[in-house]
């Protein structure tokens, strides 16, 4: 009987170890998994909104037209009605924001149309292309076209 | 007060551990940033993503507006640009390159044989490999589709970079965490297009939203040859390409 006892006593600090131990990780669990987690699947819902929080670079065609509806219309007319403002004049979130702390500096035609528009096999058939070396020889292409209507006036 | 054990434990330990300002503050901690947009319903979205194959030129605007918008690592691409070179009958072994993600466009040219470009982006999977090897839950589908990477869960162990069939993954050099596309998950939860979309000139690539009836998708699958990449991997991506060549890998 004596011995018995003895052994329970052992058996009650294994118990109470135990329980600790699974006391450590239920609070430490509680602790470090964010109460959220799991509720669209077993992810962090809060990581999606440190997704979106990322600043936003390209405003979007639509915030430019805002206030250059000059340029739009223009654009609206010719074969780069569809190209989007941001494709050549590059990401200007911040100039939409605050139009004097960021003025956009203008494209180089020489460099910016060939980047489109230079001849290469791989491109589709019906997109129109030039060797820009034989078409202009350098010049820029704003010598003779308008960007944001290409088509010059006299071909028409 | 009724209590279960469950929570008398959960209480107390958490008292018995923390000073009891600090248990309090963690409950704020914890419920994480409330950014979310107001008008956006996740529930009413599910991104997808159209390649018109025949109206990409390879002018790289896409791989430039991801790196600017997203702040790309040099070297290392979310989407980019592939030239495809077949020559005669050849299909089952194109010539594909891609220099610097066709970030510079392509300057040199194939004279002879078959050539096109194509556009490759995160596929946003609707069973992704991607999601299902990650023994952290760092990697993870929204309920709105789109495949995104928790930075702070990350370990860095590469797993879903091995399981992506299409190669959308990277290791970012400076977190040391998975990265990928986001669909630029910033804008378009804010009525936006992706970066790429935006900047596309021609536009070969058009961001779709499957949940939205009114969206030109719908038509689109129905009226044109469409395409997923690797069908049989059974991935269920959702960037769907219009005339897609036997070629492509």
């Amino acid at each position: 009987m004596k011995d018995l006892l003895r052994n329970a006593e052992h058996l009650v600090r294994v118990v109470v170890l135990l329980a600790l131990g699974a006391t450590a990780f239920l609070v430490i669990r509680h602790a470090v998994v964010p109460r959220d987690f799991g509720k669209y699947g077993h992810f962090r819902p809060g990581s999606m909104d440190d997704v979106r929080s990322r600043p936003i670079k390209f405003a979007g065609h639509e915030t430019c037209e805002a206030c250059h509806s000059d340029q739009a219309e223009a654009k609206s007319k010719g074969k780069h009605a569809n190209v989007a403002c941001e494709a050549c004049h590059g990401a200007l979130a911040k100039h939409a924001e605050d139009p004097s702390a960021v003025t956009p500096k203008l494209p180089d035609t020489a460099v910016l149309c060939v980047r489109c528009h230079e001849a290469n096999s791989a491109k589709p058939k019906n997109f129109p292309q030039v060797v820009s070396a034989e078409h202009s020889a350098g010049m820029p292409c704003n010598t003779c076209h308008k960007p944001h209507s290409p088509r010059i006036e006299s071909e028409k | 007060m009724e209590m279960t054990r469950r929570e008398m434990i959960r209480q107390s330990g958490k008292f018995l551990l923390l000073t009891s300002a600090a248990a309090t503050a963690l409950e704020y901690v914890l419920a994480g940033k409330a950014e979310a947009s107001p008008n956006y319903d996740i529930t009413k979205h599910w991104w997808a993503m159209i390649i018109d194959v025949d109206k990409c030129i390879g002018c790289g605007n896409c791989v430039r507006a991801c790196a600017t918008e997203n702040d790309v690592p040099e070297g290392f691409f979310r989407t980019w640009i592939e030239r495809y070179h077949v020559e005669g009958w050849d299909s089952a072994h194109p010539e594909v390159d891609s220099p610097n993600g066709g970030f510079d466009g392509f300057a040199d040219d194939h004279k002879s044989g078959k050539n096109f470009f194509i556009p490759k982006i995160c596929n946003h999977c609707a069973d992704s490999p991607c999601t299902q090897v990650c023994p952290v839950g760092a990697t993870f589908t929204t309920p709105d589709g789109v495949v995104l990477v928790d930075e702070k869960y990350c370990l860095g162990c590469r797993y879903c970079i091995q399981a992506c069939p299409y190669g959308c993954r990277f290791l970012n050099p400076k977190k040391n965490t998975a990265d990928k596309c986001t669909l630029c998950y910033h804008r378009i939860t804010q009525g936006l297009t992706t970066a790429c979309c935006e900047a596309c000139p021609t536009q070969a690539r058009v961001l779709a939203d499957l949940k939205n009836p009114k969206d030109p998708i719908h038509e689109f699958l129905r009226t044109n040859d469409v395409q997923v990449l690797k069908p049989h991997m059974a991935t269920g991506a959702k960037v769907f390409y219009k005339n897609l060549d036997g070629a492509v890998r």
